[in-house]
């Protein structure tokens, strides 16, 4: 039944809707997915389709000698080979930095780099076709480590000088300082009781997303492209896309296809130039969809981090300082790299009051896989260190690790080290209290195994021997939104109109669904403002404004907060209808059920009267509050649009012997301000935890030399339903005054700190000291490289 | 690419006289995934999934063996090895439930892990363990020929059958004792192994039957291994005692088998831990079969 508010006329959330917000609406793609049967981006056909293929380098530095395509263009089936010669427009794009080109032009800066691409009448004509293009490299040894991207005097530039666009100079791509307080000086070291100093590897994650990349480009009749592709922000592509292809914007139309997930892994473009390129050349549609191989290739990674901490605090846990260095690893190419820096500069206390902070984060420029978004951006990184810093600090003070991070944890009104006050609730003491006041799991049970229970499950390689239990816990802060002076807005049109005597309301937004549940929450959204039953979604294009970006855990803020304006100035036009049709002086009017109603006098007109065959059709836009980037040299400014806070308990079993790891409870607690959809808030902190436990113990992209070695399912290791423990959650709603609703973005905060709990509590059953992610059995085993 | 269909299993024979270059595929958990990697352009490929022997088992006699024999059929796969003969066969049903996923073990199946003869199969230790006179039925349109498991093994990812030949079966004794397998792997469902271990108790010879996987170009047994603790087991007349074996020969033991291995340092592990998992899991297997031997010495007394 539908309650009404009748306090604030026509503001706020007017109905109780089932289907409305904070009800759990079922998402139309859940059904499909299991049965197999949702349409993804890789399932599109079109008459005449040629099929795209890329072909790649081997090497991960060379310089590119010549490139023979006479044979592959004489290939029956063939119908376009084009090198970077053949591009009409721009060569270059990048979401932040344009430095990556389109394809390869005379020199390759990683392994698996694009040099030319093909468009055949069938794949294994293409691949075919791939094979004969003769490509002569010269090859340059790699700049991989650190030591190399940070003297290029002796090892060289990944980009010449000359050529160089990164923010920074010589292989760096940007670089952040953060200072506060008095810096971190002598006399403030001085005032530390204890020091504690370490050093933290965080290894290459990859998004491990289901959905290859993949896509159709469609030419048209005007000399424009239709791009259907699964994508996280159709309008940030097209800004890309459409100077290479030469065309102006408007020639160039992106309508969102079926997204297999995405993580950040679809930010930057993969195949979309290309496929746009061969459609353009040929005349006809192209469609390129990634091998698992390809897709390895074919998409940026989450910046493997080397982190040095040093915390200073007073006897009784009080920390005085930290001192802080993290270098990111980005890979070839700059995509989110300055983002990512920021980030992890500004979020790399933690959620901690620390009153003198000297911080430095820096992205390198290597010839290692590009790096760039990925669940948790920068935040992730930062926090496997802070967090095992808390508990070396808890272990050396003799203090609860808990209560440790208890005394330090901000709260509302805290000043970050960026200098911004936290204006809304942060209730990181509370959530860590309930984490730990959550019921423990009982113990291993030896005398009834079941070895699917314990660390190998089938694998047989325990029946209760070696196991040890460790307990562990983490907290973590995240931004929600882009951050640093950034207007990520979003648009929502809403359309309201009688449709077989119902009125339906369609939403029509450019949002990327990529799995998370935005289009149930759109529909929810209009329910609840329109009181309508019938919510049609549009599919998501570029006919309609930017939605901006589904990452950053942004969308149901941004998106969903311009489907609550646009929903509203319907409401107030259809209102608006009435009182010019029947003069009513009501101030207590809202939309529930279908009608319009009065507190005072009931219902008073079914909408479907009032529409009669007009139509009300409005978009609007949703800016967040303004933020400005953070100064360069202090890294001050209000540079964050919310923040978000979840805390992690992990139990494990560690089969001490072998060093293998069962995780055997994930609990976390995360305020969300407001639950729009209770279950998929849930879901988002469930699957986030999982990927953050994939971190902690099996996720690696193993490079060496620059040369990715595991580009498989079968080497790279993502959680399987054994591996993913219960993970019961605890869902705080403390409003936040500034956000639609009061919602807290929900998808990237239990990515962080899940990773550093599990890894605490392999710590506290091993007694190692683990410093480096993923933990690997030799890790644990001392027969480690 | 041909496909060739044969219905029986002489005409399968008769194509891959013909054809010897064709790729026969039985679960084709192996053979798709190579072909989907492009790792391979086989001339031909030859469906064995119409030849329903080979998706049959029987237990009986059989020359040149001792005692009952399964004769497990090529193509049976891993999922009914697993239901039908954890009795039989409980050093193979225990590696054939650690293989991939369900998916997988209704598919994949032991001439198909035989065919591709790879390190990692999970299949060999468990055949190794099985005793000596475990035999690969190969069979060509030239007649039978019975290939000893320990002379099966030549290479990496190479074996000894024929171009000719296609595998009819496999022939395992019926475990005269306790028989375990254990896999060491980076999560806890599938994965390829890192290195497995494979333990079979034969109380009627006094001997004891081991397989490494994972960790040498080939699947191998712990020769060593094997006659230290057969010797010990002999030797201290625990065979009818049913005494413990004592820690002292069981540290030996997983030396023993750790030496045995060759590993390299790969993406899925060091050498030096798989030396140690297979030391690990080689004593704690042979204590899990001892403890059963016993158990079972006494409910028998
Ligand atoms: C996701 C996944 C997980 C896996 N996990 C494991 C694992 O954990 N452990 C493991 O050991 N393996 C694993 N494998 C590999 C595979 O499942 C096994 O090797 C399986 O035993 C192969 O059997 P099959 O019937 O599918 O063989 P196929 O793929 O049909 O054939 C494999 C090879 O054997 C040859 N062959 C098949 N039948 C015959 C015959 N009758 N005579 C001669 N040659 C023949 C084929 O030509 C080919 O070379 C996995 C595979 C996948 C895809």
């Amino acid at each position: 039944m539908s309650t009404i508010r009748t306090e604030k006329n026509l503001q706020g959330i007017t109905t109780a809707h089932p289907d409305g917000i904070g009800g759990s609406p079922l998402r139309p793609d859940g059904i499909l997915k299991v049965k197999g049967e949702f349409a993804y981006s890789s399932d599109m056909w079109h008459e005449n389709m040629l099929w795209g293929m890329a072909l790649r380098s081997p090497h991960a530095h060379a310089k590119i000698v010549s490139v023979d395509i006479t044979e592959a263009v004489r290939h029956p089936g063939v119908e376009a080979v084009m090198t970077y010669e053949d591009i009409p427009g721009s060569k270059f794009y990048g979401l932040e930095i344009k430095d990556q080109p389109a394809l390869a032009m005379g020199k390759i800066r990683y392994h698996g780099e694009a040099i030319a691409i093909v468009a055949a009448d069938h794949p294994e004509t293409a691949r075919r076709a791939l094979a004969k293009i003769k490509v002569e490299y010269e090859i340059l040894p790699t700049i991989t480590t650190e030591e190399q991207c940070l003297d290029p005097e002796t090892y060289g530039y990944v980009h010449e000088p000359a050529e160089y666009k990164g923010h920074a100079s010589g292989n760096v791509v940007h670089s952040q300082k953060v200072v506060y307080g008095q810096g971190v000086t002598d006399e403030v070291r001085a005032l530390a009781d204890v020091v504690i100093k370490g050093d933290y590897v965080v290894g290459m994650q990859d998004q491990a997303f289901l959905g290859p990349e993949s896509g159709l480009a469609v030419p048209a009749e005007d000399g424009g492209v239709d791009l259907y592709i699964a994508t996280q922000w159709l309008h940030v592509d097209r800004e890309q896309i459409a100077p290479v292809l030469g065309l102006p914007e408007n020639k160039v139309r992106l309508t969102l296809a079926g997204v297999g997930g995405a993580f950040g892994g679809r930010e930057d473009l993969s195949m979309q130039i290309h496929a746009c390129l061969l459609a353009q050349r040929t005349g006809k549609p192209v469609k390129i969809v990634y091998s698992r191989e390809e897709s390895f290739f074919g998409h940026v990674h989450r910046h493997p981090a080397k982190l040095s901490y040093e915390h200073g605090a007073t006897r009784d846990g009080k920390l005085v300082y930290c001192d802080a260095r993290i270098v990111l690893d980005g890979g070839a190419y700059a995509s989110a790299s300055p983002a990512v820096v920021g980030n992890a500069a500004s979020l790399g206390m933690g959620p901690y009051e620390v009153p003198n902070v000297n911080m430095l984060a820096v992205a390198l420029y290597s010839n290692n896989p590009s790096c760039g978004a990925m669940r948790g951006f920068g935040a992730v990184q930062a926090c496997f260190a802070y967090e095992a810093q808390m508990d070396k600090l808890a272990a050396e003070l003799n203090m609860d690790p808990v209560e440790l991070r208890q005394i330090n944890a901000v709260e509302q009104g805290s000043i970050m080290p960026t200098g911004q006050e936290i204006d809304a609730p942060a209730p990181v003491a509370d959530l860590l209290r309930r984490v730990k006041a959550l019921p423990l799991p009982p113990a291993l049970d030896t005398t009834h195994l079941d070895v699917r229970d314990i660390p190998g499950a089938l694998s047989n390689t325990s029946h209760g021997e070696g196991i040890v239990r460790g307990v562990g816990y983490a907290v973590g802060i995240k931004n929600v939104g882009f951050s640093e002076g950034f207007d990520d807005y979003s648009t929502a049109r809403v359309r309201l109109e009688v449709i077989g005597g119902e009125p339906v309301a369609m939403v029509h937004t450019a949002m990327a669904e990529v799995g998370q549940g935005g289009v149930t929450v759109h529909g929810q959204i209009a329910r609840t403002e329109l009181g309508v039953e019938q919510v049609t979604i549009h599919p998501a294009n570029t006919e309609v404004g930017s939605a901006g970006s589904t990452s950053a855990s942004r969308q149901t803020y941004m998106t969903g907060g311009a489907v609550k304006l646009a929903c509203e100035a319907v409401r107030n036009e259809l209102v608006a209808l009435g009182r010019k049709r029947y003069g009513w002086d009501y101030n207590d009017l809202s939309l529930v059920g279908g009608k319009v109603v009065s507190a005072s006098a009931g219902a008073l007109v079914p909408i479907a009267d009032l529409l009669g065959d007009s139509a009300i059709d409005l978009t609007r836009e949703h800016h967040h509050r303004p933020t400005v980037p953070f100064d360069k040299e202090t890294g001050q400014g209000f540079g964050h649009v919310q923040y978000t806070f979840c805390a992690h308990r992990a139990v494990v079993d560690v089969d001490v012997e072998l060093g293998l790891v069962k995780v055997v409870e994930l609990a976390a607690a995360q305020d969300v301000g407001k639950a729009l959809n209770p279950l998929s808030v849930v879901g988002q902190i469930q699957g986030g935890s999982t990927q953050g436990l994939g971190l902690a113990v099996m996720e690696e992209i193993v490079v060496k030399d620059g040369k990715v070695r595991n580009p498989s399912f079968t080497d790279y290791l993502i959680p399987t339903i054994l591996d993913t423990p219960p993970m019961p959650v605890e869902v705080l709603e403390l409003a936040d005054e500034h956000a639609p609703y009061g919602l807290r973005g929900v998808g990237e905060a239990p990515t962080l700190s899940s990773t550093p709990a599990v890894v605490a509590a392999i710590r506290q059953a091993t007694g190692l000291a683990l410093n480096r992610v993923p933990v690997r059995p030799e890790h644990l085993t001392g027969t480690g490289e | 690419m041909e496909f060739l269909r044969p219905a029986t299993w002489d005409e399968a024979l008769a194509a891959k006289a013909e054809h010897p270059s064709a790729l026969p595929i039985s679960g084709g958990t192996d053979v798709m995934v190579e072909l989907n990697f492009d790792r391979h352009r086989p001339s031909a490929l030859l469906d064995l999934n119409r030849i329903s022997e080979l998706t049959a088992w029987e237990s009986g006699r059989f020359e040149g063996q001792e005692g009952e024999v399964i004769r497990l059929g090529a193509a049976v796969p891993y999922a009914r090895i697993t239901r039908e003969l954890s009795t039989e066969l409980p050093g193979l049903s225990l590696a054939g439930n650690t293989v991939g996923s369900p998916q997988i073990r209704n598919r994949g199946s032991v001439g198909g892990n035989l065919g591709g003869a790879s390190p990692a199969g999970d299949a060999h230790p468990a055949l190794l363990a099985a005793g000596r006179d475990v035999l690969v039925e190969a069979e060509s349109v030239r007649g039978t020929r019975l290939i000893p498991i320990d002379e099966f093994y030549v290479g990496v990812k190479r074996n000894s059958l024929e171009p000719d030949e296609l595998i009819r079966a496999v022939r395992i004794p019926v475990a005269d004792g306790p028989q375990q397998f254990s896999k060491i792997g980076t999560r806890n469902a599938m994965v390829i192994a890192v290195c497995a271990f494979g333990i079979a108790l034969h109380p009627k010879n006094g001997t004891v039957g081991t397989g490494i996987g994972s960790a040498a170009p080939t699947p191998r047994r712990a020769v060593e291994a094997e006659e230290f603790i057969a010797g010990e087991l002999a030797d201290r007349g625990l065979w009818q005692s049913g005494g413990l074996i004592g820690p002292a020969a069981i540290q030996r033991f997983g030396e023993l088998v750790a030496a045995a291995a060759s590993p390299i340092d790969d993406v899925r592990g060091t050498a030096a831990y798989r030396r140690h998992a297979l030391a690990v899991m080689a004593r704690r297997t042979l204590t899990w079969t001892w403890n059963e031997y016993t158990q079972s010495l006494r409910s028998a007394a």
